[in-house]
């Protein structure tokens, strides 16, 4: 797939996360040390390699922030943020200031002792000359990065973030031992729980649990590791059902009912904020009128597509991409319904009778976007909107297509925070900002950005959060139809956690520090 | 023996020519591909700027024509290249080593040598079974035996490759679990382990390639049958087993050895589906990620790889049916 999975930045579980369909799951057992978890994931490229910024899809994810590496922060499962190699952290109120008290006697898989040189220089990694890290954005606001002590850390920025903390928990901004990098990322050299044994890109990771580890007792269960490639999605659901894996990423949505019958295959299933959009260029005619977009929104039925494309494996959405895994999701906003009238009666305002439109769609959009974009059609043409459904080729979608085409299918993972989410694709002016949305369509929505980023109260928050989505919902430039789930299982032998975490597929990638053998 | 030899400098002259086009060839394909290594690799971060500098480190920038005598240049050394993604990558990292990616040859040669062990184990297994069930139809033609394998033969080579492999997966590793059903195999394993994990993907491969090698083995069998000097041999009354064996077979070589090589070539370059449902990481799987990232390098080295493997065969099957044929060592 062409696409830069880098915008599936952490995702921030709030109060809405938890396991649906957890009918089957095991209810919280006694953890127990032991065995080789063997997990057929996908997304894994003979490209692949231990350098972070080029991470981006589950297998390396799994393997890097997972198993072998470490971040300052950990979103944990219930979507709180905890230390993983920051014990501890403050910010000044303006959330300009941010100091990261580290974790001591922790060593490298190498012996090296960990402390705050080898954040700083871990951290430079994504603005060196060059970088294409994805997380270049957030250390690029980092204006100073300061040693207090060797256990101590100081990050100031540019203009307030108070999800600063959060990033750090982003799977791009692992901790590499200093002075050692180019080793360390040859080798695999990190604090993690797992040391990697084997890594051949493209086929498989082994790695072994280290014996005396600052998680132990809370995490890792394993012995042993094996990560299988297996981005073919028969091969990984017979790898499970012949007992060759424990565990499966990434379970179609079409042959699930049939892994679901197979007695020693459990299904996992959660809601993030993964969400497929249609985005049009809001500075190009006739997307520019907002009453043409109103009609748009109106004339497309979701639960239709939760039902059709993602085979019930979803939610509806509201034309926001903030989902049920974000902190401030305005669940309470009135969800916007199919109704072939109000989209007619928009249409009126905008002076038209009917509306002749192209949308362009291909499956490297999301699986299922082409038949999505008919479904659309259908729905629209009650409305007097004619879409005609471009097909557009799979190769160079996000060159050619994407961000250039007034109107196509997209598809995000969603973002850890709010503000990350916003700021990667609504702020003005910013590369991904896929439906030109800017100050001259909302004043309001760019002003809110700025000041809800700074502001630390987290009921003011709320509030502004909630006005930037209602304001999504009507006037946006995007149709949001669905948010899809993550379906991955495991057999028998494995058990997890009661509650399974959101923002990533197998449990945020740490289903091997998570997980353990009955 | 001297035109023997004559013969065979002839033909590797002759394949080298042939190797040369084709390098052309397969330049100007891969050149023309829509899109381009920086833009898959950069996805939706490329921008102009980003695209430019990929692209001149890379050394994209360059006339086609340069590229092509700089590639083959060092291809004619044994050089290979270094793959983009690993160039991209040291472009970006500094490190020489980081990306665990070495050049082209690093990166095929062990991948080749996965796709040379599952297309040795099933030419093992396919080309005496195949041969066999040739002499045996030839011998009882006409009969319930022969139809049997014949549609037998023809059923499997005209189901596609993927679905005879979900039926064996069926049958002989859910419903039987007898073999595995991943066949990924790995540099440490032992020769055992590697053969039982092959097994599954072979034995696919063998339903694929049996039906035409079999049914040439039939076919020029009993073209021979009618010759006059079987029927002498008939007359003296040995078996028709014996007739078929020792007179009949020699004669009917030189067909069934090319149509054997054009099997064997399709081993090694055709099998990219059968690797896909085993998970079985050979030479197709990496063409086909290094064509989806626009890996130039790489995908041009397994197309040549490929180019050469069915002139290489050819060679050969030319060769051993020139020796097997005494009549094609003296053309008139």
């Amino acid at each position: 797939m062409p696409i830069d999975f880098s915008r599936r930045g952490v995702l921030k579980a709030g109060a809405a996360a938890g396991v649906l369909a957890a009918s089957g799951l095991p209810v919280r057992a006694q953890a127990k040390r032991g065995g080789r978890l063997r997990v057929g994931l996908s997304g894994a490229n003979s490209s692949d390699s231990w350098d972070a910024r080029t991470h981006s899809d589950i297998f390396m994810q799994a393997s890097g922030h997972g198993a072998v590496f470490d971040n300052l922060t950990e979103v944990a499962a219930d979507g709180s943020l905890v230390g993983e190699l920051a014990e501890s952290w403050e910010a000044t109120p303006d959330a300009k200031v941010w100091t990261f008290n580290l974790r001591r006697g922790v060593t490298f898989h190498n012996g090296k002792a960990f402390g705050a040189d080898d954040v700083i220089e871990s951290m430079q990694l994504h603005v060196a000359e060059g970088s294409k890290s994805a997380a270049k954005p957030i250390i690029a606001a980092v204006q100073e990065m300061k040693k207090l002590g060797d256990y101590q850390v100081q990050f100031t920025l540019d203009s307030g973030n108070a999800d600063f903390a959060y990033l750090m928990s982003d799977y791009h901004l692992l901790i590499y031992p200093a002075g050692q990098i180019e080793e360390a990322i040859a080798n695999g050299i990190g604090t993690g729980l797992y040391r990697a044994q084997t890594f051949e890109p493209g086929v498989r990771m082994v790695a072994t649990r280290v014996d005396d580890h600052y998680k132990d007792g809370q995490a890792g269960w394993f012995d042993e590791l094996e990560f299988i490639a297996i981005n073919d999605n028969t091969a990984r659901m017979n790898a499970l059902l012949t007992g060759q894996v424990d565990a499966i990423s990434r379970v179609d949505f079409k042959t699930e009912s049939l892994l679901r019958a197979s007695p020693t295959v459990q299904i996992q299933e959660v809601t993030g904020n993964q969400h497929f959009t249609f985005p049009m260029l809001t500075n190009v005619a006739p997307f520019d009128d907002v009453n043409v977009r109103k009609a748009l929104k109106y004339a497309i039925n979701r639960q239709e597509m939760v039902d059709k494309i993602l085979l019930g494996h979803g939610r509806v959405a509201n034309d926001t991409p903030i989902g049920p895994a974000n902190q401030y999701f305005a669940d309470d906003l009135e969800q916007l319904s199919y109704d072939p009238d109000r989209a007619k009666f928009h249409l009126k305002e905008a002076g038209l009778d009917s509306l002749d439109i192209d949308l362009s769609a291909s499956e490297a959009a999301f699986q299922g976007a082409v038949d999505a974009a008919q479904l659309y059609q259908a729905s629209a043409k009650a409305a007097g909107i004619n879409i005609n459904v471009v097909q557009e080729p799979a190769d160079g979608y996000w060159s050619n297509v994407w961000l250039k085409k007034p109107w196509c299918a997209c598809y995000w993972s969603g973002r850890a925070t709010e503000d990350w989410m916003f700021s990667s694709a609504y702020e003005e002016g910013v590369p991904w900002n896929d439906t030109q949305w800017g100050r001259e369509d909302s004043d309001r929505f760019q002003n809110l950005l700025l000041e809800a980023r700074a502001e630390l109260d987290s009921d003011k928050r709320r509030e502004m959060y909630t006005e930037m989505q209602q304001i999504l919902r009507d006037d946006g430039g995007v149709v949001i139809p669905m948010f899809a789930n993550w379906v991955q299982a495991v057999n028998n032998k494995v058990q997890t956690p009661e509650t399974i975490g959101n923002l990533w597929q197998m449990d945020n990638a740490r289903m091997a520090e998570r997980w353990w053998f009955a | 023996m001297q035109s023997v030899a004559r013969i065979i400098a002839q033909r590797l002259g002759l394949g080298l020519v042939t190797l040369f086009f084709v390098s052309v060839i397969i330049f100007a394909a891969v050149n023309m591909l829509p899109g381009d290594f920086a833009q898959a690799i950069l996805g939706q971060g490329a921008t102009p700027e980003a695209v430019e500098a990929i692209r001149r480190d890379l050394g994209l920038d360059k006339p086609p024509i340069t590229r092509y005598f700089d590639w083959l240049g060092g291809v004619l050394q044994g050089d290979f290249g270094t793959s983009f993604a690993a160039a991209n990558f040291r472009s970006f990292t500094g490190a020489e080593t980081g990306s665990g990616l070495g050049s082209v040859a690093a990166q095929v040669a062990p991948r080749f040598e996965n796709t040379l062990f599952l297309a040795g184990v099933t030419a093992a297994i396919a080309v005496p079974f195949s041969l066999i069930l040739g002499v045996l139809a030839a011998l009882f033609r006409n009969s319930i035996f022969d139809r049997a394998a014949n549609i037998g033969t023809l059923t499997s080579i005209s189901s596609p490759e993927f679905f005879l492999a979900y039926i064996l997966i069926l049958f002989l590793a859910v419903l039987n679990p007898m073999l595995p059903s991943l066949s990924n195999i790995y540099a440490d394993m032992s020769f055992g382990e590697r053969l039982e994990r092959t097994l599954l993907p072979a034995l696919t491969l063998t339903l694929v390639v049996t039906a035409h090698m079999m049914r040439m083995t039939r076919a020029a069998i009993i073209n021979l049958l009618a010759s006059p000097y079987i029927e002498m041999a008939r007359l003296k009354g040995i078996s028709p087993l014996r007739v078929i064996v020792k007179h009949a077979l020699p004669n009917a070589l030189a067909p069934i050895i090319n149509v054997i090589a054009l099997n064997l070539a399709y081993l090694i370059t055709g099998v990219v589906v059968v690797e896909v449902v085993f998970v079985y990481p050979g030479i197709g799987q990496l063409f086909v990620d290094s064509v989806k990232i626009r890996d130039i390098p790489v995908v041009q080295a397994c197309c040549l790889i490929f180019a050469a493997a069915y002139i290489l065969l050819n060679l050969l099957a030319d060769i051993l049916s020139i020796l097997s044929n005494p009549r094609l060592r003296h053309p008139k």
